[in-house]
């Protein structure tokens, strides 16, 4: 007994370390998105965000307007004049009129889809990127991005945000070779927004790319606690009768 | 009504067995009174195929198997198909509570000596069982056509083409293409629905049938059957209904619970269950960061990594589950149970315990020089518990079981 306790403690000392090594490899701490998926005014807000600034290049095909409409309690009209800009009818899924082609041809690359984006990145990811933006000369769109490098897209909400620079630092890695890295993010030019407000708008464009990546949580989540209550009244139930079946068996 | 039933039990039992089947395998089926929590696993086991085979279907009616439209449709079940996200979560999740649920089976089997004879056959139809679960669990996984399922595949079949000589064209006759592809998707599909389910169930029969004619192991490892009274009955056995069926739907009940609870509020697991990178479309020009299969896969991927030579690594990752077939026939030991066999037994199995969930969470991570180390460490130990078997078994220090179960 006693050499297997011993064993036991060696090994789990072991264990213990093994978190470390992953640890060492993940890089860049992300700003908590903080969002609140029953906030509904912040999803219409999130909604028209996306609209305005997003929808242009980003599809979400897997999502349709309807649906929108149904579980953010608008009209179908009122999110027909705030999201169609194509031909589409209410109940068509949510593509944008760019063609790839062109995308490819501007941009260099296909703006990727994001129907379900805030379940890929995740929504802090999301959220510091849209953050993140800041001045390089060197890049076609005169932008780069501190959490996606050499990104290409255009930082689309720069006349809120204005215009940031990097700070560098450098870092030293344990084998004895300096990095450049970024260590901060300089407003340089001032948007139409304060610092506190843009943070507000990108966190409910977040929010909303977070329902729109799993539109049926809200229901997952409130259907739960009864399935649990169910099974929990359940369980009690059935130890009782076990306890009463099992009175003879010595 | 009294008469009404027993005529047409009589009219049916002329015609088919069902109340010979019902005592033979419930009623007058005679389990060990003392089986404890770990004997949960197996009607659990049961149960979790069911609920598979169930949600299987429903979501093979709205399920697309083409590589352009894969992905798609399994979004339109997530969002268009009533239910749907609720019928997709049971399976996915399902597949890791399965796992689990067999591991524990399979704990207990080394705990109390279950594979011990006359159990061979049992635990050799259960190991079947378990490698075709694995070969399930993949082709599944390839289905939602998202970059892990991609990748992750890729990374698999490719390994067939370290065997010499026949691997590649192995490989290549696996996918039907020259990398994993639409055509690879449809065969998956076809195994993952029709062919594995089928010899799965044909597969728990057998193990079934198996266990009736022998009986069920307990946590004291001696057979019941050796003391019986005059009508033949085991004199430590219950009859198998009603009481193991009440008391496994309470522990099916409490399984169910936590289940619901990962369904609900955590169908993703922190990405355990449902891997991040697999909400990205399969894009065969774009390799992830780091590929790494999902859990249940990761001791063996582990093993595999941690052989620097591919070919022999692909031979120790097969090893590692073959060496589990033999298991009956390496353990010497005088008893069945741990709770009868000495230290140096129990010190194997706590090694090999932590060598195992070691090498599970290895093969999570990328394999620093660091990682392979240790994988290397874990892996030897994990060989060492069966290799060495033989001879530790024997030479154990073991008590003497009692003749009749105990609490």
């Amino acid at each position: 007994m006693g050499v297997q306790y011993k064993s036991f403690v060696v090994l789990g000392a072991l264990l213990l370390v093994l978190p470390g090594m992953a640890l060492a490899a993940s890089k860049l701490t992300l700003d908590k998105a903080d969002i609140d998926p029953l906030d509904k005014e912040s999803l219409r807000r999130g909604a028209q965000y996306f609209a305005n600034y997003c929808f242009n290049c980003h599809s979400i095909q897997f999502m349709r307007y309807s649906r929108i409409a149904k579980d953010l309690q608008l009209t179908e009209d009122e999110v027909s004049s705030m999201m169609i800009f194509t031909g589409a009818k209410v109940g068509d899924p949510m593509n944008v009129a760019l063609l790839p082609d062109d995308a490819k041809r501007w941009f260099g690359t296909t703006p990727p889809d994001l129907s379900v984006v805030s379940r890929s990145r995740g929504v802090d990811w999301i959220y510091t990127y849209l953050r993140s933006f800041y001045r390089d000369d060197s890049r076609p769109w005169g932008v780069n991005n501190a959490v996606f490098k050499d990104v290409a897209m255009p930082h689309v909400l720069w006349e809120l945000q204005g215009l940031q620079e990097a700070v560098y630092g450098s870092v030293t890695t344990p084998d004895g070779v300096e990095h450049k890295v970024i260590a901060g993010l300089n407003l340089v030019q001032k948007g139409q927004l304060a610092a506190k407000d843009y943070d507000a708008v990108v966190r409910d464009i977040v929010n909303f790319l977070a329902y729109v990546g799993e539109p049926t949580k809200n229901t997952r989540l409130a259907l739960g606690k009864w399935v649990l209550i169910f099974l929990a009244m359940y369980f009690v139930v059935l130890v009782f009768l076990k306890k009463e079946y099992w009175k003879d068996i010595k | 009504m009294q008469n009404w039933w027993l005529i047409s039990r009589e009219w049916l039992d002329a015609r088919f067995p069902v109340t010979q089947f019902w005592r033979d395998h419930l009623s007058h089926y005679y389990a060990p009174k003392n089986l404890n929590f770990w004997y949960f696993f197996g009607s659990l086991a049961l149960m979790m195929l069911v609920i598979q085979l169930l949600t299987g279907i429903f979501l093979t009616m709205n399920y697309k198997p083409t590589a352009d439209t894969a992905f798609a449709s399994v979004e339109y079940i997530m969002r268009d198909v009533k239910w749907g996200w609720l019928i997709r979560y049971i399976h996915s999740s399902g597949a890791s509570f399965f796992f689990i649920v067999v591991y524990l089976h399979m704990f207990r089997a080394l705990l109390y000596g279950s594979y011990r004879g006359p159990r061979e056959l049992l635990w050799v139809f259960g190991m079947f069982l378990f490698a075709l679960l694995m070969a399930e669990a993949f082709m599944g996984y390839l289905l939602p056509w998202g970059q892990m399922s991609f990748w992750g595949a890729q990374v698999i079949i490719s390994l067939f083409g370290a065997i010499p000589y026949i691997g590649s064209d192995l490989a290549l006759w696996i996918r039907g293409d020259y990398v994993v592809a639409d055509a690879t998707l449809n065969r998956f599909f076809a195994f993952h629905v029709i062919a594995f389910p089928l010899v799965l169930i044909i597969l728990v029969v057998f193990h079934l049938t198996a266990l009736h004619k022998v009986g069920s192991n307990n946590p004291d490892g001696i057979e019941i059957k050796k003391h019986k009274n005059e009508k033949g009955i085991p004199i430590d056995g219950i009859p198998f209904h009603p009481y193991y069926t009440i008391k496994d739907m309470a522990g099916a009940v409490a399984f169910l619970f936590l289940f619901a609870v990962v369904i609900f509020y955590a169908p993703e697991m922190g990405g355990w269950f449902l891997e991040k990178d697999n909400f990205v479309p399969a894009n065969p020009l774009k390799t992830p960061e780091h590929i790494a299969p999902l859990w249940y896969f990761t001791p063996f991927y582990a093993i595999l990594r941690a052989v620097p030579d591919k070919f022999l690594g692909v031979m120790c990752m097969g090893a590692s589950i073959a060496v589990l077939f033999l298991l009956p026939w390496l353990d010497r030991s005088p008893v069945k149970s741990i709770r009868y066999k000495g230290w140096i037994f129990r010190t194997a199995l706590a090694l090999f315990t932590v060598s195992f969930i070691g090498l599970a969470y290895l093969g999570t991570v990328p394999a620093t020089p660091l990682a392979t180390r240790f994988s290397q460490l874990f892996s030897i130990l994990y060989f060492a518990f069966f290799l060495l078997m033989p001879f530790y078994s024997r030479w154990d220090k073991c008590k003497e079981p009692p003749d009749r179960v105990t609490k």
